[in-house]
């Protein structure tokens, strides 16, 4: 279960995070919403510790992650996280860049790294790309490398950051479908999006973010058939 | 007809002057290196103005001519009385001067990697030294390797004026030559060319290592 409780974050003077809440259940998939600049992709960077935050606390199975005493690189291990630009590590092999990461950080053998890496790999659709270096990958498929790169080590949760932003609209569909595929699965995530039709058919709530606060929340019916919140009405109708 | 005087014994006495210039290029880029890696990463991970000190003694290194640098250096060793010989002290000298020059290749090209990628890699658990070793480094690498190869050549050239130490290296060696023979044409000629036998393998070997590299991008 990951607990935000009263998370506050500036950028120096800018407040982008005003006092959010929210408690993603274990296999829940929640989509985050809302303009640019309404701090949702700060939130995903907190919630791994990748930002530090200003007051109030975050919670993954009972650990506090910015607390001192947290290993961070311990707790990462169950944290996947996939961002909006692509960044695959450009020197290594699509194989390779899947298996760092649990030979380095779990210590496994290369043989049972690479077990676990075609497993996700063709479970992506990259079965056929392993001796590829990702400079030869289209953005969809480096995408969908970098989510098997994060499954790799076995998460119990995944944050999705706008990953399909940065995609042409004909590699869109790929990557959504790889997300649905492990929505279908159970996995616990958290995706901030822009992809209104993914947000509405694969999630178990919407969030919509307006300004660093948390507008308003609700299965996806509630919001994008009657948004309680005057912001969330407003931002969906300019989307739409 | 075209006659000289030059003996095999003198081509032989040029080939020793050449390995005093490579035993010092190489003693003194090896230690240059290590410290500009180390400076480097320094300068590229902590706060600019923390590492103002450091920034600030590399940039007399860069600043001031190597030939005074030199002098003063065995002046001072003298003074004293350390007792260091010539040979070591050019070592020294010439490896904190391209040290100077190499913490800057190095922080640029660390400076280069996106800080996306390393996010990538941090965010998989990797710790800050894995994400350098396995990822900035390797990444770094590419950048930094032509301006590096550069270095070297410039260094292995740079490295004559420890003739002014009495260091018989190539172009002293080439000197005490002309003065006996009175051939400077010839002997330059023969000089230089020992000087680019020397520099082009290394450049090669850096054109070869770009190549295969670019092959990945």
């Amino acid at each position: 279960m990951i607990e935000i409780e009263n998370v506050h974050k500036s950028f120096g003077a800018l407040k982008v995070l005003k006092g959010i809440d929210l408690t993603v259940a274990k296999g829940e998939v929640v989509s985050v919403i809302g303009g640019s600049g309404s701090g949702k992709s700060t939130l995903l960077t907190c919630i791994n510790g990748l930002e530090p935050i200003d007051s109030g606390r975050i919670l993954v199975d009972g650990t506090e992650v910015h607390a001192k005493s947290t290993d961070l690189n311990k707790l990462r291990r169950k944290i996947g996280i996939v961002f909006q630009q692509f960044n695959a590590f450009p020197h290594l092999t699509v194989l390779e860049n899947v298996t760092l990461a649990p030979r380095k950080v779990k210590g496994m053998s290369k043989s049972d790294a690479e077990e676990i890496a075609v497993k996700h790999l063709n479970h992506v659709g990259l079965g056929d790309k392993l001796k590829v270096y990702p400079s030869r990958l289209s953005g969809g498929q480096q995408q969908r490398m970098a989510i098997a790169r994060a499954l790799a080590m076995s998460p119990d949760y995944m944050l999705f950051d706008e990953v399909t932003s940065a995609l042409d609209p004909q590699l869109v569909g790929e990557v959504l479908d790889t997300l649905k595929l492990l929505a279908d699965e159970g996995m616990t995530m958290i995706c901030v999006t822009h992809e209104m039709g993914f947000a509405r058919d694969v999630s178990n709530r919407v969030a919509f973010f307006d300004q660093g606060v948390m507008a308003e929340i609700g299965p996806p019916e509630q919001i994008f058939g009657d948004a309680k919140n005057e912001a969330t009405r407003k931002f969906l109708s300019s989307v739409r | 007809m075209f006659e000289t005087d030059l003996s095999l014994n003198d081509l032989m006495f040029l080939a020793k002057g050449a390995g005093v210039t490579l035993a010092i290029t190489f003693l003194a880029v090896t230690g240059g290196t290590l410290m500009g890696l180390l400076f480097g990463v320094i300068r590229a991970q902590i706060k600019p103005w923390m590492a103002l000190p450091l920034t600030f003694v590399l940039d007399i290194f860069r600043s001031v001519p190597l030939l005074i640098q030199l002098i003063l250096a065995n002046a001072f060793q003298a003074i004293a009385g350390f007792g260091i010989s010539p040979f070591v002290t050019s070592c020294i000298v010439l490896a904190l001067y391209t040290s100077a020059y190499c913490t800057e290749i190095v922080r640029g090209a660390i400076e280069a990697v996106p800080m996306v990628t390393r996010r990538a890699a941090r965010s998989l658990g990797l710790t800050w030294g894995q994400d350098m070793t396995q990822i900035v480094f390797p990444m770094a690498l590419r950048v930094a390797l032509p301006s590096w190869i550069g270095l070297t050549l410039g260094v292995m050239k740079d490295s004559a004026l420890v003739l002014w130490l009495g260091i018989f290296e190539l172009l002293k060696s080439s000197q005490v030559l002309i003065t006996r023979l009175q051939e400077p044409m010839f002997i330059l000629l023969i000089t230089g060319a020992i000087y680019f036998m020397l520099s082009f393998p290394i450049a090669r070997l850096g054109g070869r290592l770009e190549r295969k590299w670019k092959e990945n991008d």
